[in-house]
């Protein structure tokens, strides 16, 4: 089939085909860019975090009326309280491992810092790498189920306590692998010396686990997502954190239990419904946004497939009613049903056609100008090809009925008045 | 003439039901997505404080210098020596320093648990600065800054909890183990976004428990509640240590009344850098920035990228069914040629053939507008699914918003129908009845 006559017709339908082809570009610009951003933050919500999130819990806690972190005395008796918690966690039926820790990952409550190989560095100086600690005891491992990788883990000998705001030594540390790669490309992190926050005190790798995200999630931690040092360190202030894993199964009663629990161990104390959060609330919290995001990407890509299709089939029937007695005509002169056929298919995939090679350019701007505004990355060809190929196979879904329609017109339709 | 082209208008809509009902959707849908995300948008966008956002200034001083500032702006919030430089300076009509605080209240009666409570530590200015509105008594005096005193003022929710919404001035309570006396009863009163606490918060979270004087605060060491940012070397220990430190934790605001009082209190947070330059304390040129409470906002970028880029996306959405919608009706006007020549031959003008299409679009508008407020109504219940639910409850279905829905599908499918009615409108009488 020659495609001058096909041209031909189109002119005198120049709206449209105008109306059709744009539809398409836009479509296939937003489905695109829509398919793109659902792609990154799925990708972004199943990303591990390192920990065993199944039966892992948090308390969040707060004191009445406890002495200041900020006198020595203080800081003893907070620490004190703190043992005592602890102790009655671990003597809780049901509970694997306690350890206290000033933020799990996704809480997006992190305590930064850097760590860097030189001594007394001064600020501003770059040599360092950022890093977020966890500030936790010898259960830490077993409790966020980590994996070590190299080197030991926390004994009960290694771990201090300090007051919420000081900034004392931190003779030992555990790293993630990533962090040690950073910082000695050469594999020998444990048992090296690095100094964290510019001081001039060292701290020595003790060990290694395989992988533990910071607590942030926002775009600002970007850069230092993996980089997690463990420091064997209580925190004393007037709040406390404990993480806490149950055995397989018993998740919720230890849950329910554990308020009471630490109210028997001391009254004078703030836990509210907040206070107890399963792992698995504290993800759907931090992703919320992204999980949401993808749905409504996803509701309004469907949305508009469905309406771009819906008015390839109005439009195309139109024209089938117009065109009524020159199919007829066509018919008569000896046309089989299959080229009336053909012929409609193949003008919706020549302006589909036209429509995707604007929409590719349009999806390619509209990518550039996201990533100028809300760090998006750029959209890979795969997305383009494939969101081009579905935009012609929707074209020429959409048109099948009202095509179908059209060869079925009686050649003797052209003998008729129309 | 309008009732009657509005009858054959509606009657047009029920000759084809596919037709119009894939309009009707089209355009349904489209407003619907675009009003649900704007709701959201336009809760987040707006200015908190309408009347006097343009006199309420927070200054920031640079004391982290170029090496660790960020990229070359100053810290968001003030260290403990420069807010209190800038607060002793006295240099604006009124001027306030703020840093959230986290207490626990213990309720008479029967509740013998203690409750958990967050709130600021204000100046006595914060009040007035912010036209605060009071149920009972007011604020506390300058000169109880001055002395410290343990006066606080309490939200009108806290009352209802403490004291069961009766007159509590003057009455005690106890707050994280210290007795203080209420001084005032909030009426509701969270504005949104919390422009005054960006630092800490973003913009929206529940109503602030009470307001204690930020000079008892620091006399009993309180910690702030919120954000805290350190550079450099940090060797403190305990609270003296870390007054003297560069963290930054304290937000600083000042009411400035005109430009000359606005340029006045510029050049002297340069005088004072450079005061603090020469001392030894800054190596570094002054730094600092004035910003008023919109520029804040845009700076501390409040409005949340999930709602613009939401925005922007229901935008291309409904311009995509609008150009659907052109598409339709020139098919819809067209098929009606023969009608329309007749209508021409009997004496019809162009111009009135113009209208009786444009209203016919018109309707189909309103049904999409009816359908959009349907789905918008749906949309603004399930926007929790997308948003915090502290940003969820600010998009809500009011009076606005549904005028906007219809006004906005009416006018957007007419504008659709310009073309098509005008190539209806141009249709040659003679041709169509010749050909039938």
């Amino acid at each position: 089939m020659k495609l001058h006559p096909m041209i031909a017709a189109l002119r005198r339908h120049k709206a449209g085909v105008v109306l059709i082809a744009l539809q398409i570009a836009l479509t296939l610009a937003i489905v695109c860019n829509a398919i793109f951003i659902i792609g990154s933050r799925i990708e972004r919500v199943n990303r591990p975090t390192g920990l065993d999130e199944s039966n892992l819990f948090l308390v969040t806690q707060q004191w009445v009326g406890a002495p200041s972190a900020d006198t020595a005395d203080g800081v003893e008796k907070l620490d004190v309280m703190q043992r005592e918690d602890l102790a009655a966690l671990r003597n809780l039926p049901g509970v694997e491992a306690v350890a206290p820790t000033n933020s799990l990952p996704l809480l997006n409550s992190s305590w930064t810092g850097s760590v860097s190989l030189k001594p007394d560095t001064r600020p501003g100086d770059k040599s360092g790498t950022r890093t977020a600690y966890y500030f936790t005891d010898e259960q830490a491992l077993s409790t966020m189920g980590l994996k070590l990788v190299a080197g030991r883990a926390f004994n009960a000998g290694d771990v201090r306590h300090q007051g919420f705001r000081d900034n004392p030594p931190r003779p030992a540390l555990i790293v993630t692998k990533a962090l040690a790669d950073k910082l000695f490309p050469k594999g020998n992190a444990v048992g090296s010396v690095i100094y964290s926050d510019g001081s001039g005190a060292p701290s020595t790798i003790i060990g290694v686990v395989e992988r533990l995200q910071i607590p942030a999630t926002g775009s600002w931690g970007n850069n230092f997502t993996w980089y997690s040092t463990l420091v064997p360190t209580r925190l004393d202030a007037n709040f406390t954190r404990y993480a806490v894993r149950t055995k397989p199964g018993q998740l919720d009663a230890v849950m329910r239990a554990v308020t009471p629990m630490l109210y028997k161990v001391d009254p004078m104390r703030v836990l509210d419904d907040d206070s107890v959060k399963s792992f698995a609330d504290i993800r759907a919290k931090a992703y919320r946004a992204d999980v949401g995001m993808a749905i409504l990407m996803g509701v309004i890509c469907l949305i508009l497939i469905a309406v771009t299709a819906a008015g390839i089939v109005g439009l195309t029937s139109f024209w089938v009613g117009q065109r009524h007695r020159q199919i007829g005509v066509r018919r008569a002169l000896g046309a089989r049903k299959l080229d009336i056929l053909h012929y409609f298919q193949l003008e919706n995939l020549l302006i589909a056609g036209v429509g995707a090679v604007l929409g590719v350019l349009l999806a390619i701007g509209l990518n550039l100008w996201l990533i100028t505004r809300y760090e998006m990355s750029h959209l890979p060809v795969l997305y383009v090809l494939v969101g081009t190929v579905a935009v012609l196979v929707l074209g020429q879904a959409a048109v099948f009925v009202p095509a179908r329609r059209a060869s079925n017109v009686s050649p003797v339709s052209a003998t008729r008045a129309a | 003439m309008f009732a009657y082209y509005l009858d054959l208008g509606l009657r047009s809509l029920r000759r084809n039901p596919a037709l119009t009902a894939l309009m009707v959707l089209a355009i349904g849908f489209g407003v619907a997505a675009s009003m649900i995300t704007y709701s959201v948008f336009r809760a987040v966008s707006g200015n908190p404080i309408p009347d006097k956002s343009a006199q309420l200034f927070t200054p920031q001083i640079d004391a982290w210098g170029p090496q660790q500032n960020l990229k070359g702006e100053p810290a968001e919030a003030l260290n403990y020596i420069d807010a209190m430089a800038l607060l002793r300076a006295h240099e604006a009509k009124r001027q306030t320093l703020l840093y959230p605080v986290a207490l626990s209240v213990l309720p008479g009666g029967n509740r013998e648990l203690p409750v958990a409570v967050s709130g600021y530590a204000v100046g006595s200015d914060f009040f007035p600065m912010f036209e605060v509105p009071f149920r009972y008594g007011g604020a506390w005096r300058a000169q109880d800054d001055d002395a410290r005193a343990a006066d606080v003022v309490i939200s009108d929710e806290l009352n209802q909890k403490l004291f069961r919404g009766a007159d509590s001035t003057g009455r005690t309570i106890n707050l994280g183990g210290h007795d203080y006396r209420v001084v005032g009863v909030t009426n509701h009163w969270n504005p949104r976004p919390r422009f005054y606490d960006l630092f800490s918060t973003s913009g929206f979270a529940d109503e602030p428990d009470f307001y204690l004087p930020y000079s008892r605060a620091l006399d009993l060491r309180m910690r702030t509640n919120g954000s805290n940012s350190c550079r450099g070397k940090l060797a403190y220990t305990g609270w003296d240590d870390y007054l003297q430190s560069n963290c930054v934790w304290i937000t600083a605001w000042v009411e400035l009344d005109n430009a000359a009082a606005v340029a006045r209190y510029h050049r002297f947070l340069e005088a004072y850098a450079a005061d603090q330059q020469k001392a030894g304390r800054f190596a570094w040129p002054p730094n600092v920035r004035l910003r008023d409470v919109m520029q804040w906002l845009d700076h501390e970028h409040v409005v949340p990228p999930e709602s613009r880029i939401s925005l922007a996306v229901a935008l291309g959405f409904f311009l995509i069914c609008l150009i659907n919608t052109v598409g339709l009706l020139l098919a819809k006007f067209l098929r009606r040629a023969g009608e329309i020549g007749v209508r021409r031959a009997l004496g019809a003008s162009r111009r009135e053939i113009y209208t009786q299409y444009l209203i016919e679009a018109g309707t189909v508008g309103l049904a999409g507008g009816v359908l959009g407020l349907l789905l918008t109504a749906v949309g603004v219940a399930g926007v929790g699914i997308l948003f915090p639910p502290q940003i969820a409850q600010l998009a809500q279905l009011d009076v606005s918003l549904v005028g906007l829905t219809l006004i906005v599908a009416i006018a957007a499918t007419v504008c659709a129908a310009f073309y098509p009615s005008w190539r209806a409108a141009h249709v040659q009488p003679a041709w169509q009845l010749k050909s039938s």
